[in-house]
């Protein structure tokens, strides 16, 4: 008889890969709603259009590598990568401009590091930041103006058009800033109360994207529930946000005020999903809580005194440089030890 | 109710253990043949002490281990010596070991027992000697000889005894049915180690998914100072460090050993051979073994005498061959694959799992790791599994000791939860067997190193020693010359009555010294054409070279003829070449020191 030959263990209870990230994208689907339902069509085509255009260079550039791509491919990761950046750019972004954010985050970010595994960036906030920074104007000016769906916003097939289509003339009616954004240019000059009558804040904190942002935590907190992500990171990163906005924010003529902080721009998208992609993000768990933390804060300091209205993407590439600087001082203690090794081999034994 | 600690990390495998807890534990009886490897447990193999043909009785002591450590192996029944010879024995390896192959005569004859009612009268020392002579080793584990770990260091008080009745690995039953059904066996066992100890305290450590067995401790315990600790289950709190911090809440020191926190964990199986031994005066010739699997139509516990074909005991249970996959010696989480049913139970065999391939199917390719952190969150060492694997992976073997490498106990835990599938603990086994490699390859050349060094120094005094006496010599010859010259000299001074003979020899010595004057001058000036100097110091060092590369080549190949590697040959080839590069080494150099010789020679008697 022969037998199978294996090492130990036997029993194998792995959730894997390609099944955590589908989870990813199931909890992702109450706020992909939520933005539907508040914004229009313009982020589910974009979802939809990233996720294509993420597996297709997924696909390509693994054959150009002469890796195997069905083998790759069906780890799930690529369409999570798209997911997010469809789910984070402008509704009326042109598909081009999307294109190209999903193309250097797959292409540059991910594989020309190695691939699945290797990258120290977030691939989806590489794009992201690449878009922002290359299309200031596109990026920042094509926002949906909260409506509900059913009442005369535009149509799925206007708004595909409008994204297809070069001219960028047509959505302005439909369009305007974020409500970070305009906080933070109107405060200036104006009164928090002054400020808060423009249409984007409605009667709540913010129209339509404080529902967005409850939904998206509402999917991260399945997330947690599944333990596909721990809660580290989402917590430090809302603590860290929290508390810089009650230290600086408490006057609201001034700065923006927290509730705004929480829930506007992609602040629960960011902490649920983007920050915990594991990849990039530090590992263990004192060390996702200064990670998430440092996120947090300089989500912060980027939107209160810097050029940009939302900050998530750089906030999280800047954490992602600080990792293995992280990881290096934030290792357990093993068992049996009094101290953790941290350092090299080379350094003082613990 | 004692208190618990947690440990971090840790899993909760599928348990399948309800499969063979459902009949009560069967005598698996006496098969055609028993097979008893010499080397049953850590330490040193055991010596047989009959031959071939021999007749022996149930019990009777048929190898022993008398120097180094180790115990005694019995006679699981009354039989013929069949043969001692290299059998397949369950090693993770699958290699065949020496084994001495019993035929029973089925009359299943004991020899006189001397059995003990009152060990409490008795030295502490005899009982251990009894212990050991019963060849009680621990039934759980590696096997430590039992009478040993029962004598900690001297510096070191055990004042908590523990009776590890946890079994957390999915699968096993098998000290869950000994608990079950042999309660007061267990405590008495408990007993005499704790007379032996004399610790503060006794805990039995149960995880709760095992309600009869607690109970049947509670019961066995009753009226006693013995704790009986029901603990969460969760795998591997049956593993020694975990189970201690459980009960206790201290840590065993890396690199130590529990009595160094004053704590001993023994088995459950062990304390029953413990009172066996002494009470009945019975060595330990039989063990309960769980036979399950969904390949087995009636998985159960059976007690097997000590040398049971694995096979004996899967027809018993029921095998359905052609459905069985993968054969597990030991638990599902550390277990290992046999090749072969033909393997003998030993006395630290606790488990055989004859599983289809639905059951424990072949792993999913590994992918990349991906970072998420899963094997860090489970791992009870609180160790970082991801970065070992990845230095274990890259050969980056001090990073991987520095990340405490050898802290990994090897429970499977991180390699459980890895969603990339990534058979991690083979890594560290690797990573593990290449760093005693290296050791072992770094005290070879360390010894070759300072063998050279001896050498040189020997070469060195020799030379210095030959200079000497070379000096010694001309320095004689010279005096000799003086005096003959003088005494030349002199007779010619002695004026008219001058000897012709010795005049003649005052002008050849005249010449002489011109001579080599002249010689002198030259050789200082010209010396001898560079090329032609052989280079001592570079031949004696290529020699050496040569020499210590021998050594290592003809230790490696001993030690993989001791191994029966199949790099034998390739290994004997190097030695042999080696052997010539030696010989080449040694002619240049002889050659080298004549030639040298020859030109002090000529040029100082020239
Ligand atoms: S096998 Fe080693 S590294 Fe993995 S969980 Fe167990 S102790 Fe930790
Ligand atoms: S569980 Fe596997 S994939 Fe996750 S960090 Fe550990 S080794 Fe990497």
């Amino acid at each position: 008889m022969a037998f199978v030959q294996q090492s130990s263990p036997h029993a194998h209870n792995a959730r894997p890969t390609s099944r955590v990230m589908l989870w990813v994208i199931i909890a992702a689907l109450p706020g992909l709603l939520a933005q539907t339902l508040f914004f229009g069509w313009g982020n589910l085509i974009n979802v939809i259009w990233c996720i294509a255009v993420a597996l297709a260079s997924e696909a390509a550039i693994l054959a150009l590598r002469n890796k195997p791509v069905a083998f790759f491919l069906k780890d799930n990761t690529a369409a999570v990568t798209g997911l997010l950046l469809g789910l984070s750019l402008p509704q009326f972004l042109p598909l081009w401009v999307s294109a190209i954010a999903v193309i250097s985050a797959i292409v540059v970010a991910k594989q020309l590091y190695g691939g699945l595994g290797s990258n120290p960036f977030n691939p989806a906030m590489v794009g992201y930041a690449l878009v922002l920074i290359s299309f200031p104007v596109a990026m920042t000016t094509n926002w949906a103006e909260p409506a509900m769906l059913w009442k005369g916003a535009p149509g799925f097939g206007e708004t595909l058009g409008t994204i297809i289509s070069a001219k960028q003339t047509a959505v302005d009616g439909w369009t305007m800033a974020t409500p970070l954004d305009e906080y933070k240019h109107k405060i200036a000059t104006h009164t928090a109360e002054e400020v808060l009558r423009h249409p984007t804040f409605g009667t709540g904190v913010a129209r339509g994207w404080e529902w967005v942002n409850a939904a998206f935590l509402a999917g991260g907190l399945l997330l947690v529930v599944l333990r596909i992500i721990t809660w580290h990171i989402p917590v430090a990163f809302l603590a860290g946000l929290t508390i810089m906005s009650l230290a600086f924010g408490n006057n609201a003529d001034q700065y923006a005020p927290v509730t705004l902080h929480l829930l506007a721009g992609g602040t629960m998208l960011g902490a649920f999903f983007i920050a915990t992609d594991p990849v990039s993000a530090a590992t263990s768990h004192q060390g996702k809580l200064i990670y998430g933390a440092g996120i947090g804060i300089l989500i912060y300091l980027i939107r209160t005194w810097g050029n940009y209205p939302d900050a998530v993407a750089f906030s999280v590439l800047l954490m992602n440089f600080a990792v293995p600087f992280i990881d290096h001082y934030t290792p357990p203690r093993t068992y049996g030890h009094h101290k953790p090794r941290r350092g090299l081999a080379s350094r003082d034994q613990g | 109710m004692t208190q618990l600690w947690n440990f971090s990390g840790g899993v909760h495998p599928a348990e399948n253990k309800h499969q063979s807890t459902a009949r009560p534990v069967r005598v698996a009886g006496i098969p055609d043949l028993l097979v008893l490897p010499l080397q049953q447990h850590i330490g040193e193999p055991a010596e047989a002490v009959v031959n071939r043909g021999d007749r022996v009785l149930k019990g009777q002591k048929i190898a022993d281990v008398t120097m180094g450590m180790g115990v005694p192996i019995h006679a699981p029944t009354s039989g013929i010596i069949e043969n001692i010879a290299d059998l397949p024995v369950p090693h993770p390896s699958g290699m065949n070991d020496r084994c001495i192959t019993l035929k029973p005569d089925g009359e299943d004859q004991w020899l006189p027992l001397s059995p003990i009612s009152d060990y409490r009268g008795m030295e502490r020392d005899e009982v251990l000697r009894i212990i050991r002579e019963a060849g009680v080793c621990g039934l759980g584990g590696a096997g430590f000889p039992t009478d040993i770990k029962l004598r900690p260091p001297r510096d070191r008080k055990v004042s908590t005894l523990i009776l590890n009745g946890a079994e957390c690995e999915p699968y096993i039953t098998a000290d869950d049915m000994t608990m079950r059904e042999q309660a007061d066996e267990v405590v008495a066992g408990l007993k005499i180690m704790a007379w032996i100890l004399r610790p503060e305290r006794c805990v039995i450590g149960v995880e709760d998914n095992k309600p009869e067995a607690v109970d049947a401790m509670r019961k066995a315990t009753e009226g006693t100072q013995i704790e009986l600790a029901v603990i969460p289950t969760k795998y591997p709190s049956g593993g020694e460090k975990q189970l201690i911090e459980i009960l206790t809440g201290m840590e065993v020191p890396s690199g130590g050993i529990p009595a160094d926190i004053g704590v001993m964990c023994q088995n459950i199986g062990t304390a029953v051979a413990v009172a066996r031994a002494v009470f009945e005066g019975k060595p330990l010739i039989s063990r309960i073994v769980t036979i399950t699997g969904e390949a087995v139509r009636e998985p159960g516990n059976f007690e097997a005498l000590i040398g049971t074909p694995v096979e004996y005991l899967l027809e018993q249970a029921g095998l359905e061959a052609e459905r069985v996959s993968r054969l597990v010696m030991g638990g599902p989480m550390m277990g290992y694959t046999l090749h072969t049913t033909a393997v003998p139970v030993i006395k630290t065999s606790n488990c055989v799992i004859a599983a289809t391939a639905v059951e424990l199917p072949a792993p999913p390719p590994e992918q990349p790791c991906i970072r998420c952190g899963e094997c860090a969150e489970v791992c009870p060492m609180g160790l970082l599994p991801q970065q070992l694997f990845w230095h274990s992976k890259a050969s980056e073997f001090e990073k991987a000791e520095h990340l405490n490498l050898f802290d990994c106990i090897e429970c499977g835990a991180c390699s459980y939860v890895c969603p990339s599938s990534i058979p991690l603990v083979q890594y560290y086994r690797y990573a593990k067997g290449e760093i005693r490699i290296q050791k072992a390859e770094q005290l070879k050349a360390d010894r070759a190193r300072e063998r050279f060094e001896a050498r040189q120094a020997r070469l060195e005094r020799e030379q210095q020693e030959k200079e000497q006496r070379r000096k010694e010599r001309a320095k004689a010859a010279a005096e000799a010359q003086a005096k003959k010259q003088a005494e030349a000299q002199n007779a010619s001074a002695e004026g008219e009555a001058t000897d012709e003979r010795a005049a003649k020899a005052a002008l050849v010595q005249q010449a002489l010294a011109r001579k080599k004057a002249k010689a002198d001058t030259a050789k200082t000036d010209a010396d001898v054409p560079a090329g032609e100097t052989p280079d001592i110091p570079d031949l004696e060092k290529q020699l050496a070279h040569a020499q210590s590369k021998l050594a290592t080549m003809q230790g490696m190949l001993d030690d993989a003829k001791a191994q029966q590697a199949d790099n034998v040959d390739k290994l004997e080839r190097a030695v042999a070449k080696n052997h010539d590069r030696v010989k080449r080494a040694e002619n240049a150099l002889a050659d080298a020191r004549k030639q040298l010789a020859n030109q002090t020679e000529s040029q100082s008697t020239d």
